[in-house]
Formats: C-alpha cells, sequence, structure tokens
C-alpha cells in the first residue's frame, strides 16, 4: 500500500479546495440560506407543520442531501477529470500507485470537502430554524455513506466524460431534477397514488428519507430500506470502478 | 553490460484499430543514452508510455530492472522517471509543491534537501515560490525534469526534451543529461532533432511505422552508413584527371579547380593516404583540403526514404 501517494492526492486535492474557498465553501452557503429565507421562512410561514415539524425544520435535510449530492459528485468528478484535461494525469498513471489507492486519495477528498459543506449547511440552518436531531449517529453514517457513495460516481463521471459538457451533464441535469423530485421540499404521502409509486423509483427519495429520519423519526420508507439503498448503490459504483480500472477504459487505453 | 529495459515482441493496436507498434525487440543497457529518433506518430510515445505504465500493451513482455511492468508495476516505476512530451502542469501549483507532490506520488518519505538539491541542479531555486503558470516554456520544461527526478530514479525517459526550446537552453539541457549519466541514471530520450542524438546519445534506434528500423551505436552508425566526402581545392587548375588517378573515385568540379573525393565510412580508410601520395607523385599540389561526415539526419533521412521504398 503506498499511503505516501493516497496522501499526497488528498492533500492536493483539498489545497484546491483551499484555494477556490470562495467557490467552493461560500456558495453551497449562500444557496442554502437563499433557500431556508424563500421557502423556510417566507412560504414555509404560510404552510402548516408536516408531520408535526416545522416546513422549515422539514426541508433542511432535504437541503443538506441536495448540496452533498451535486457537492461530491462535482469534486469526485473534477478531480480526476481535470488531470485528464490538462495531461497531468501521466504522472499519476506511471507513478507506482494502484488505482484503488488513486480512488482513495481523490474520493476521500471529495467525500471530506462534501462532508464539510454537509456539516457547514447544518450549523447555518440551525440560525433559520430548529434542528433537532434524534439519531445523531444514523445521521453521520447516512452523511458518511452517501458522501463516499456520489463521490464515487463523481469519479465514475470524471473518467467517463470526454468533454466540460459531459463532466456537467450530471451534476447540472440529473442530480437537481431526482433531488427535487425525491421528496427534499415535500413528503410524497402529498402526492396520488401514482406519482408516489413513481417516486419510488428514484434513488435520491432513499436517501432524503433516511436521513430526515434520522433527524425527526419521519420517513417515507423504512430507514433500513434507505441503508440497503444506500450500500446498494455503493456496491455497483465499486463494481463499475473495478471494470474500468480492470480494463483501463478511459485512461490506459 | 546488463540491461536495464528489455522489451520482447511488444505490440500496441489502440481501441480504434491503429497498430501503433509491431512487434519491438529492445534491450537498454544500464547506463546508456539511447536515442529515439523516428518521424511523427512512428511510435515513439506509444513505446515508452507502455514502459511506464501509462498505456497498457496489448502483447509482448516489458521487463525494466529484472521486473515485469505489468505485474510488478510498483517495483518497476519507482524506478523510472518520465519527462512528457507536451508542457502539461498544474497552473496553478507553485514548483516546490509541485515537485513534493512528484515524490509522494511516487510512495516516497518527504526530502526537502533533496528537493532543493534537486531545484537549484536544474536553475530553479530562485523560483520555487512561483505558480507554474508564470514559467516560460523552458523554465516549464525543467520543472518536469524535476518532478521526474523527484523520486531519484534509475531509469529517465525523455519524451521530445527539446522541442520548443531555444538553442541556449538546449545546450543547457545536454548539460543536465550528461550531468545525470555521470551518476548512472539510464537515459533514453526521444527527438526528431538528429543533432541531437548525434550530440548526446551512445546508442542510437530508429523507430517508424511501428517498428525498430535499426540499433546501432552512435559511432558505428555514422562510420558504417555515413558517406564522406573529401575535397581538395588545387593550387592550379587541372585541366583532365590523369590515368593514375581513375581508380579512385574522383570528380573534378566544373571549374577544375577542385577534386572531390567520395568514399563510404569505414571501407575506405587507407584509400586516403594512397591517393594523396600519388597525387604527390602526379605533382598536383593542393592548397586546401577539407573532408565532410554525413550527418545522422541524412542517415535517417535515407534509412527511412528506404523503407517506405520497400513497404510501397
Amino acid at each position: 500500500m503506498n499511503f505516501e501517494a493516497v496522501k499526497s492526492i488528498y492533500y492536493f486535492e483539498m489545497a484546491r479546495m483551499r484555494r477556490t474557498l470562495l467557490q467552493s465553501v461560500l456558495s453551497p452557503v449562500i444557496t442554502t440560506s437563499l433557500y431556508f429565507i424563500v421557502f423556510g421562512t417566507a412560504i414555509g410561514s404560510r404552510i402548516q407543520t408536516i408531520e408535526g415539524v416545522s416546513y422549515g425544520s422539514f426541508i433542511t435535510p432535504g437541503l443538506i442531501m441536495l448540496t452533498l449530492l451535486t457537492q461530491c459528485v462535482s469534486n469526485g468528478s473534477i478531480g480526476i477529470y481535470f488531470p485528464k484535461f490538462t495531461g497531468t494525469i501521466y504522472e499519476i498513471l506511471s507513478a507506482p500507485v494502484a488505482m484503488t489507492e488513486v480512488l482513495l486519495g481523490y474520493v476521500g477528498a471529495a467525500a471530506s470537502k462534501g462532508l464539510i459543506i454537509g456539516l457547514i449547511i447544518l450549523a447555518t440552518a440551525s440560525f433559520f430554524v430548529e434542528i433537532r436531531i434524534a439519531h445523531p449517529f444514523m445521521m453521520i453514517l447516512f452523511l458518511v455513506l452517501t458522501a463516499i457513495t456520489f463521490s464515487l460516481f463523481g469519479f465514475i463521471i470524471g473518467i467517463w466524460a470526454k468533454n466540460f459538457e459531459q463532466l456537467n451533464v450530471v451534476p447540472m441535469l440529473v442530480v437537481p431534477p431526482l433531488t427535487f423530485l425525491g421528496g427534499s421540499f415535500y413528503s410524497i404521502d402529498m402526492l396520488p397514488p401514482f406519482w408516489q409509486a413513481v417516486s419510488h423509483l428514484n434513488p435520491v427519495l432513499y436517501l432524503v428519507s433516511g436521513f430526515r429520519w434520522s433527524f425527526y423519526e419521519i420517513a417515507d420508507v423504512n430507514p433500513m430500506i434507505s441503508v440497503g439503498m444506500i450500500a446498494l448503490f455503493l456496491v455497483i459504483c465499486l463494481s463499475v470502478l473495478g471494470w474500468m480500472f480492470k480494463t483501463g477504459y478511459r485512461l490506459r487505453n | 553490460m546488463t540491461s536495464i529495459v528489455s522489451i520482447r515482441q511488444l505490440t500496441k493496436t489502440y481501441g480504434n484499430g491503429f497498430q501503433a507498434l509491431k512487434g519491438v525487440d529492445l534491450d537498454i543497457e544500464e547506463g546508456e543514452i539511447l536515442a529515439l529518433l523516428g518521424p511523427n506518430g512512428a511510435g515513439k510515445t506509444t513505446l515508452i508510455s507502455i514502459i511506464c505504465g501509462i498505456v497498457n500493451p496489448s502483447s509482448g513482455t516489458v521487463k525494466v530492472g529484472g521486473y515485469d511492468v505489468v505485474k510488478d508495476f510498483r517495483k518497476t516505476r519507482s524506478l523510472i522517471g518520465l519527462v512528457p512530451q507536451e508542457l502539461t502542469t498544474d497552473q496553478f501549483e507553485t514548483v516546490w509543491n509541485t515537485v513534493c507532490f512528484s515524490r509522494g506520488v511516487y510512495g516516497c518519505k518527504p526530502d526537502p534537501a533533496l528537493i532543493e538539491r534537486i531545484l537549484k541542479d536544474l536553475s530553479l531555486w530562485t523560483k520555487k515560490d512561483s505558480m507554474l503558470r508564470e514559467l516560460s516554456g523552458g523554465m516549464k520544461r525543467r520543472v518536469l525534469i524535476a518532478k521526474a527526478l523527484s523520486h531519484e530514479p534509475k531509469v529517465l525517459f525523455l519524451d521530445e526534451p527539446t522541442a520548443g526550446v531555444d538553442v541556449n537552453l538546449r545546450r543547457d539541457m545536454w548539460l543536465v543529461v550528461e550531468k545525470l549519466r555521470e551518476s548512472g541514471v539510464t537515459i533514453i530520450l526521444t527527438t526528431h532533432y538528429i543533432e541531437e542524438a548525434e550530440e548526446i546519445a551512445d546508442r542510437v534506434g530508429v523507430i517508424d511505422g511501428g517498428s525498430l528500423l535499426l540499433l546501432e551505436e552512435k559511432a558505428k552508425l555514422m562510420t558504417k552508413l555515413g558517406r564522406k566526402q573529401l575535397r581538395l581545392e588545387l593550387a592550379a587548375p587541372l585541366s583532365a584527371l590523369p590515368e593514375s588517378l581513375e581508380s579512385y573515385n574522383l570528380t573534378l568540379s566544373d571549374d577544375r579547380t577542385t577534386l572531390i573525393h567520395d568514399y563510404q565510412g569505414e571501407e575506405a580508410q587507407d584509400s586516403i593516404a594512397s591517393l594523396l601520395a600519388t597525387l604527390a607523385r602526379e605533382n598536383i599540389h593542393f592548397r586546401d583540403l577539407s573532408t565532410r561526415q554525413s550527418s545522422l539526419e541524412d542517415i535517417f533521412v535515407a534509412l527511412v526514404a528506404e523503407k517506405a521504398g520497400e513497404r510501397a
């Protein structure tokens, strides 16, 4: 195991975050604050509580998930795409380092960044609404598992993408609709039965529901099913990456 | 001499069907400077990329220091440093950080004293805190060399090290290469500047169309294939060549004041002595003489043209 390499890649990636502090940290915080002001305070004050939780508090877990998913997918993909784009990837590919170690460095950094931002948003939210965390351990578990899984997913996109357009398609056009339609801002009980059934095809529903359960013990699906779904998605991502590394897909061909 | 890199029947066919290498066999000896010459698209970069582990081979084996580059990639890649052809750098990193990063990725513990020495050797020390995007092309090239040396490799690949580099810097680069060789590093450089190979290489390999056409010690190559020409400026114009000189391959210039003798490398080395003796006997005096040896470039162009002819 080449720990020095994992460490170097990890610190290198974290340094990139420090250099772009405004963009990486401040922008998600401002965006989320706007959501709280608009949905939580302005509109939320006219909405009744959902299952005994005020609307502002209800949407907090969904908002954290929205940002966590977007951040992890984009950080995970840019981390590996950028060296591919500039050509500096040659160094990673010619170094005595296994792709699993490369993955550990990049995905570790992307997930760390996502987690840091997620926690910052949680802290921001507590200024606007009342936050209660019923199952702190489960909350952290959901956060960490989701961060890792979606950073892996981002890494896959980064390897697959041949240009910036493809790189941005998933974080910009796939993640937000899935998150918005995954019950971030409403309970799917509010939907007609048909759309409730459709919502169950959306993987993000399970993340948001489980995560919200760890706060308020209210959930659209059984929290254990949520954990199972994240684990399943994690395994799928790892399998795809295993295949990519074995065949050298778009890296060594 | 033991070979540090040993390549057997190496082929590479890319996904789009392009066959970049067609069965290359090559042994690179420890401590030598080997120049790989070839036109663009000949397969030089593919060959290097496979040895360094960037590209997977289609078939054949490559061993570095006795280890297989696929199975024992950690061992082989630790032995190798690579300076790529393109000036690829992280624009927003400093020189110091990027070189330290390289050492880390190669699995070595930080060693600031070593990095300092490398930067000083490459005249980069004063630039250590500069961002890479602020550097000139030549300086970036040095940074890439520093990165490649950061883990103290035994084998260094320089892929077109002086492409787009001005003459002074090219000279500097050659000095750096010479210094590295003295420290025992094996150096493989690809180039299409033939003068570069001529200047610093011990052996020369010529690659074209994915095959190694030729591999020879530079000096031998020059004498074996090199044409030589001796020009004698005569003291007085000559009306015609005397009979005694007819056995030599001689021509008289149009103004009849210069005798031109064409000969091939080794075979005719003693013929010059007898030619000069015959001239003296015939009382033909000359004011000046000059010899001209064909350069590697002439040899290379002839060789590639010949092989292209064979293929056609």
